[in-house]
């Protein structure tokens, strides 16, 4: 009887929540609320408290951070008071045996369910979460969890047709920085330089509007990597991690658990890869296993990753990481469009989807609420020609509730500061109790900037020969052997 | 943090004994404070360890309706009677073993890190503002960071910025004639700041910034306002990871008359009481809640209770030991990937040495040797990180297979048409030649 009560119980919604709790004299703790709602629902009393269905439901679809404060949990570990997230997974266990036995053991359960939730009520009934706590909580899970923003912008390409490109990633970093991203948090990698190309008409600008209304070089560009320091080895270093020691900090990306990571790409590509420097190539594979390897080590909390390029959808394709979005101007087999010449420059200024989004990003202040479902929308076919296309299945959260300035901006979480320590005034300073070493201060002085005595000396260094490799060897014996076999040994006596 | 499979179990472990003489005499005096200091060294308290003291419960030692008292030291009192069975369990657990909220752990918590004080004046005009940093860093915060030594490295910088001003224009509220700044456009006052004060160039170290911002004369007295619109208190907030920003309001002067620029000299006690408080959050050192009948004595000019190093470190040793475990994981998982990978000698010196410091990490741990286990786990994380991070491990650099073969078939393969077919002419006259060697006319 009771087992058929149990499966035939239905599922509990928000508005019965609301209900119980609304009945409260006094605001009570997740667990009193569950108990007082299982006793509301009268035909449900074997299942015990409902409120683990609902943690549980929560934490799968998480898997990483919940906030809800799980009441099996509270009644399991009675020590473990005042705020503290237990681990997750082992209670997420835990919760699912204790589910189990419950089903198994369905006529004792009622003397079991209360004898526990007695025990819960004098445990973890009135000192948890009141209800507006429960809604700050619930708030709180669908913001990000990042402390700090990083950017890594890239432009592929080099020639001066390919002005477009610079101008791109030149506009993605105007937003970025106004938006508050600091220089020292933006990797910024540009393979030819525009603004001073012998080619342009008016140096020290690069514009991103006809009749050169926007200057997107500005005053304070830092360009961490220029020219011919943009391979695809070098950015995968940046975003692995693995450089040489000798790496200047502008040059690294020093993120770490709770970094939002913004990756804009352009320049050529193609299906299943982007061209770089007009020599190489990074294929989608190569992207997926770098942004894997960041994930293996935590260097993201989230990472949102657009691309403007030719077939720019295939890059994306390949990637199986958690939090990742993706962003691309074209389909595989579109081609992304540029936006409009300037005739007194000669070029193409901007890439079609990249100006709708950079005139989208004019619009976003710092403060602004504006969530990733409009960032979608940017460039529809009729204005961009081609169809811009994203991928959000890897990404936790809703894409409603993940804001513009969570990847453009840099809006830190604060809190106010309520305590404060109490100090004596009059107390001597401590004695440090470690030794302080008293280096002697040499005069430090410059290394020698230019050893004009040593460059002038220096004799070319001999490279050593060596002898052609075996396979080349074979290869030729074998041409010629072949030639004077199939043409008769008596031509031998002409060449030699 | 740790991979989806790991659990910790923890285990207490509890002698019981009689009080000795001396203990007796110190426990004998006026209040729970001076009995604390008095009992400080008569412990052989060593890391990781509790110490607690079971009184009479018509003692007067502890205060009225206090039952337990947990001192600056390693050491508590509780009251006896009443339940006593159940006190141990929540007294050990929530003072040793609770982790604190890793605000600051991370890979970047094992170099060091590198603490800046800046005073901010935006209007020198008018004020002229003088603060003694370098007595106030000796006096209050060089103890705090003696005592965090033994967690990371830390080097301290201040530096006075001029004409640095806030990105958010306060409002001016008239019932109390005084500016202030509403909770959400606190984080917006970050960034335009942030950029003026050089932390990216200090060091590769992650910086800890401290910001004491004095305001200008017209936008005096600024109050930041919290979620219900009252001042608070300390007229400072902070934000994890980076630092925290004190706003000090010069009280205006007596008469207008006064000539400019106001000579202002900062109170430090008052500063760092607020500074050191955030650093402890920073730190993921709070004041959980505990219930009523417990009473916490407050660190102090020390900075820091023993006993919350003690929960630092725990900490701090669990999460080294499980970094280490996802990162040679995940270095193992990429060497399979990739067949053709080369390993050097000195990475894999430092996978060893990284295995051979977390196996000795976890041994130290489970006898309750805290500081050999943490530097043990130090060590490992370092190593690991060493090995991971080695530049030689980059995958682009080694081809598979599949790549090499389509690298070099469409070369190759149409040129060895015709050469193999001139082959095969080859051995087919040479057999035709060897079948009839007598035509001979």
């Amino acid at each position: 009887m009771a087992r058929s009560a149990a499966t035939t119980a239905p599922a509990l919604q928000k508005r019965d929540f609301k209900q119980a709790l609304q009945g409260l004299a006094r605001p009570r703790g997740l667990r009193c609320v569950t108990k007082r709602l299982a006793r509301l629902r009268a035909g449900a009393p074997a299942r015990g408290p409902p409120g683990e269905h609902d943690g549980r439901r929560t934490q799968r679809r998480t898997g990483r951070r919940p906030h809800l404060p799980r009441p099996e949990a509270a009644a399991r570990r009675p020590h473990m008071r005042g705020g503290h997230s237990p681990p997750p997974f082992p209670a997420a266990a835990e919760a699912g045996t204790l589910r189990r036995r419950r089903g198994k053991m369905a006529a004792a359960v009622p003397a079991v369910g209360c004898v526990r939730a007695a025990a819960a009520l004098l445990l973890g009934c009135c000192g948890a979460a009141l209800a507006s706590g429960v809604q700050d909580q619930a708030e709180q899970f669908f913001r990000s969890g990042h402390t700090n923003n990083w950017a890594v912008l890239v432009c592929t390409s080099r020639f001066w047709f390919n002005y477009r490109h610079v101008a791109n990633t030149l506009s993605v970093y105007r937003s970025v920085k106004r938006l508050g991203i600091p220089d020292s948090h933006i990797v910024l990698m540009l393979a030819d330089d525009m603004a001073c190309n012998p080619r342009n008409p008016k140096p020290a600008t690069v514009f991103s509007h006809k009749n050169m209304e926007l200057n997107v070089y500005g005053d304070d560009v830092e360009v961490d990597y220029r020219g011919y320091e943009v391979t695809v080895e070098n950015f995968l270093r940046v975003l692995t991690g693995r450089i040489p020691p000798s790496t200047p900090r502008s040059k690294r990306l020093l993120s770490d658990d709770r970094s939002n990571i913004l990756i804009y790409m352009t320049g050529h590509g193609g299906n299943g890869f982007l061209k770089f420097q007009d020599s190489e190539e990074i294929t989608n594979v190569e992207l997926a296993d770098a942004f894997e390897q960041m994930w293996q080590k935590r260097r993201y909390n989230e990472l949102l990753f657009i691309i403007d390029t030719c077939q720019g959808a295939s890059m994306y394709e390949r990637f199986y990481s958690p939090n990742i979005m993706a962003l691309a101007s074209s389909q595989v087999g579109e081609d992304s469009l540029s936006h409009q010449p300037d005739l007194a420059i000669g070029v193409h200024l901007m890439d079609r989807y990249t100006f709708y989004v950079l005139e989208f990003l004019e619009e976003i202040h710092p403060a602004s609420q504006t969530n990733m479902n409009d960032l979608f929308q940017v460039c529809p076919k009729s204005l961009c020609v081609s169809t811009p296309g994203h991928r959000t299945d890897l990404f936790q959260r809703d894409p409603q509730n993940v804001l513009i300035t969570d990847f453009f901006g840099s809006v830190r979480k604060v809190e106010i500061t309520t305590e404060t320590i109490s100090l004596d005034r009059d107390l001597a300073g401590f004695e440090s109790k470690l030794p302080k070493d008293e280096l002697a201060t040499e005069p430090l002085k410059y290394a020698e900037q230019f050893p004009v005595a040593q460059i002038i000396h220096q004799k070319p260094k001999q490279k050593d020969w060596h002898p052609p490799g075996g396979f080349i060897l074979g290869l030729w014996a074998l041409i010629i052997m072949v030639f004077f076999k199939t043409y008769g040994i008596k031509h031998m006596k002409h060449i030699f | 943090p740790p991979a989806v499979r790991t659990s910790i179990t923890s285990r207490y472990e509890m002698v019981y004994r009689s009080t000795t003489a001396r203990e007796e005499a110190a426990l004998g005096a006026a209040s729970a404070r001076e009995a604390d200091t008095a009992l400080h060294p008569l412990q052989d308290a060593s890391l990781g360890s509790l110490t607690v003291y079971v009184v009479p419960e018509t003692s007067s030692l502890l205060p009225q309706g206090v039952s337990v008292y947990v001192g600056k030291h390693r050491s508590a009192l509780v009251r006896a009677g009443g339940g006593l069975a159940a006190r141990p369990a929540p007294l050990g657990s929530s003072v040793v073993a609770a982790r604190p909220a890793s605000a600051l752990t991370g890979c970047g918590s094992l170099a060091g890190y590198e603490i800046t004080f800046s005073l901010l004046n935006p209007d020198p005009k008018s004020h002229a503002v003088d603060w003694d940093i370098e007595d106030a860093v000796n006096r209050y915060v060089q103890p705090i960071l003696d005592k965090l030594s033994l967690v990371a490295n830390f080097s301290v910088d201040s530096q006075i910025l001029y004409y640095a001003v806030l990105g958010v224009t306060p409002r001016f509220d008239k019932e109390s004639s005084s500016f202030l700044l509403s909770t959400h456009s606190l984080p917006h006052v970050i960034n335009p700041v942030e950029a003026r004060l050089g932390s990216s160039a200090a060091s590769l170290h992650p910086v800890l910034n401290f910001l004491l911002y004095v305001p200008e004369h017209s936008h005096s007295p600024l109050y930041i306002q919290d979620k219900d619109g009252a001042p608070v208190s300390t007229n400072a907030f902070h934000s994890p990871r980076w630092g925290g920003i004190m706003i000090y309001n010069v009280e205006a002067p007596a008469s207008p008359q006064v000539s400019l620029p106001l000579h202002v000299d900062v109170d430090m006690v008052r500063v760092m009481e607020v500074f050191l408080a955030q650093l402890r959050l920073l730190f993921g050192l709070s004041r959980e809640e505990l219930p009523p009948e417990f009473l916490l004595e407050s660190p102090g000019n020390e900075g820091l209770a023993d006993w919350e190093l003690d929960r630092l470190l725990w900490a701090h040793t669990m999460e080294n030991i499980a970094t280490v475990s996802t990162t040679l994981t995940s270095l193992a998982q990429l060497l399979d990937k990739i067949g053709n990978i080369v390993i050097k000698d000195d990475v894999a010196s430092e996978v060893y040495r990284a295995v051979a410091s977390a196996q000795s990490a976890m041994a130290e741990l489970a006898t309750g040797h805290l500081h050999s286990a943490f530097q043990a786990s130090k060590e490992a994380v370092t190593s690991s990180e060493r090995a991971f991070f080695d530049p030689s491990l980059l995958h682009l650099l080694y081809f598979p297979d599949d790549q090499k073969f389509a690298i070099y078939i469409p070369l190759y393969l149409p040129m060895s048409v015709p050469i193999l077919l001139s082959l095969a002419k080859i051995v087919r006259e040479t057999r035709q030649r060897k079948k009839e060697p007598t035509k001979m006319d």
